[in-house]
C-alpha cells in the first residue's frame, strides 16, 4: 500500500531523466535545439543579386551556375566558426573541386576582403550582403550556414553550422556524387 | 549632500534608454498592424523572443523588413506567408493546425482529459468504500460531545 505514494516520485525521477538526457545532448552538439528545419529543400534556389565584395560597382549572380552542382556559404568575419571551417572549404574547392558561392554576412568589408586575402579565397564569387537582403530569401538566421544546389537549381540540402570533415564524408560528399550523376 | 544625491540617483535612469529603430508611418492602422505583427513572429536568433522584443541584428532586419512591406501596403497575410515562406511554421509563435503540430495543440487538452479520468477514478473508488458503522463506544463519544454543544 505504501508503493501508491512512489507513484508520483517515480513519475518526477522520470521527467527528471528526460529534461538531464535533453540538456545532455544539447551540450554535445550546439546545433541540436537550433537547427530550424529548411523550408527551402526541394524548392527553386532564391535568385541571389548582390553588390561584389570585392567590387561593388559590380554584381554578383547565380545565373551562371545553372547547370551546375554548387554550394552556398553564408558567413562572416564576426562568426568564430566560420573561421573555424575556413581551412577546409579550402580544401574543398581546391582538393575535391567543391564550386562554392558565398554570401558575406552583415559584415565589415575591409574585414572581410582582408580574411579572404590572408585565408585565401574557396569562392567562385562573394556577395555583399549587410542588410540580410538576400539571406532572408534564403532562411538563413546564423552563420555559417551551407546549402547544396543541384543541377536543376533546386535546394537539395542545408545545415546551420560548421562544415566538418565528418560531415562532408558522411551526407554532403555522396549527396554532391548523386547530383552530378543526375 | 543627501538631496544633492538623491537628485543625481534620481537621473540615474535617463541613461537607460530603448536603443530601437523607430520608424514612422503614414497611417496609423499600418503602425498597429506592424506591432502586432512584429509582437507575433519569432526572432530566429534568440528564439523564446519575438521580433519585437530581441535586439539581434537579424531581427532588425526583419522588423526592417516587416515595415518595409507594411508601408508598401501589403496586408498582414502577405507579411506573414513571406516570412513562413523563407523561414517555415517556426517564425510564427501561433503555429498552423497541422498533422506536424497536432500534438501541440492538442496536447495540453489530452493532458487535462487523463487529469480528470484520473480524479474520476479516485472519486469514484473512495464512494465504493464501505462505511464501517460506529461502534457503541464511539457512539456514546459521539453522544457527549453533542451532549456538551447543547448545554
Amino acid at each position: 500500500m505504501k508503493a501508491r505514494y512512489l507513484i508520483p516520485f517515480g513519475i518526477f525521477m522520470a521527467i527528471m531523466a528526460i529534461f538531464v538526457l535533453g540538456l545532455h545532448k544539447m551540450s554535445e552538439d550546439p546545433n541540436f535545439a537550433r537547427n530550424v528545419p529548411s523550408v527551402l529543400i526541394g524548392k527553386p534556389a532564391p535568385e541571389i543579386m548582390l553588390p561584389d565584395l570585392f567590387d561593388q560597382s559590380k554584381t554578383v549572380n547565380t545565373s551562371s551556375l545553372m547547370g551546375k552542382v554548387w554550394v552556398l556559404n553564408v558567413w562572416a568575419t564576426w562568426c568564430p566558426e566560420c573561421w573555424r571551417e575556413h581551412d577546409f572549404l579550402m580544401h574543398l574547392a581546391k582538393k575535391e573541386g567543391v564550386t562554392f558561392f558565398g554570401i558575406d554576412w552583415r559584415d565589415d568589408e575591409s574585414a572581410a576582403k582582408k580574411f579572404l586575402n590572408d585565408k585565401g579565397n574557396p569562392f567562385v564569387a562573394v556577395g555583399f550582403d549587410p542588410e540580410s537582403r538576400s539571406i532572408m530569401n534564403w532562411g538563413v538566421y546564423g552563420a555559417p550556414e551551407t546549402f547544396v544546389i543541384d543541377k536543376q537549381g533546386i535546394v537539395r540540402w542545408k545545415k546551420a553550422g560548421a562544415m566538418t570533415r565528418e560531415l562532408w564524408e558522411t551526407e554532403l560528399k555522396p549527396l554532391i556524387q548523386k547530383l552530378e550523376k543526375g | 549632500m543627501r538631496r544633492a544625491w538623491l537628485l543625481l540617483i534620481l537621473c540615474l535612469p535617463l541613461l537607460a534608454y530603448a536603443n530601437i529603430e523607430a520608424y514612422r508611418f503614414d497611417d496609423p492602422d499600418k503602425e498597429a498592424r506592424y506591432r502586432v505583427l512584429i509582437a507575433e513572429l519569432r526572432c530566429l536568433v534568440c528564439q523564446n523572443q519575438n521580433l519585437a522584443d530581441s535586439n539581434a541584428e537579424l531581427a532588425q532586419d526583419l522588423r526592417r523588413q516587416t515595415y518595409e512591406m507594411v508601408q508598401k501596403g501589403s496586408s498582414s497575410e502577405e507579411v506573414i506567408t513571406y516570412m513562413v515562406q523563407r523561414y517555415g511554421d517556426f517564425v510564427l509563435y501561433r503555429p498552423p493546425f497541422r498533422p506536424s503540430t497536432a500534438l501541440l495543440w492538442a496536447g495540453p487538452f489530452i493532458i487535462f482529459v487523463i487529469g480528470v479520468g484520473i480524479l474520476m477514478l479516485f472519486i469514484r473508488r473512495r464512494n465504493k468504500e464501505p462505511v464501517v458503522p460506529l461502534s457503541s463506544e464511539e457512539h456514546a463519544r459521539a453522544q457527549s460531545l453533542l451532549d456538551k454543544d447543547n448545554t
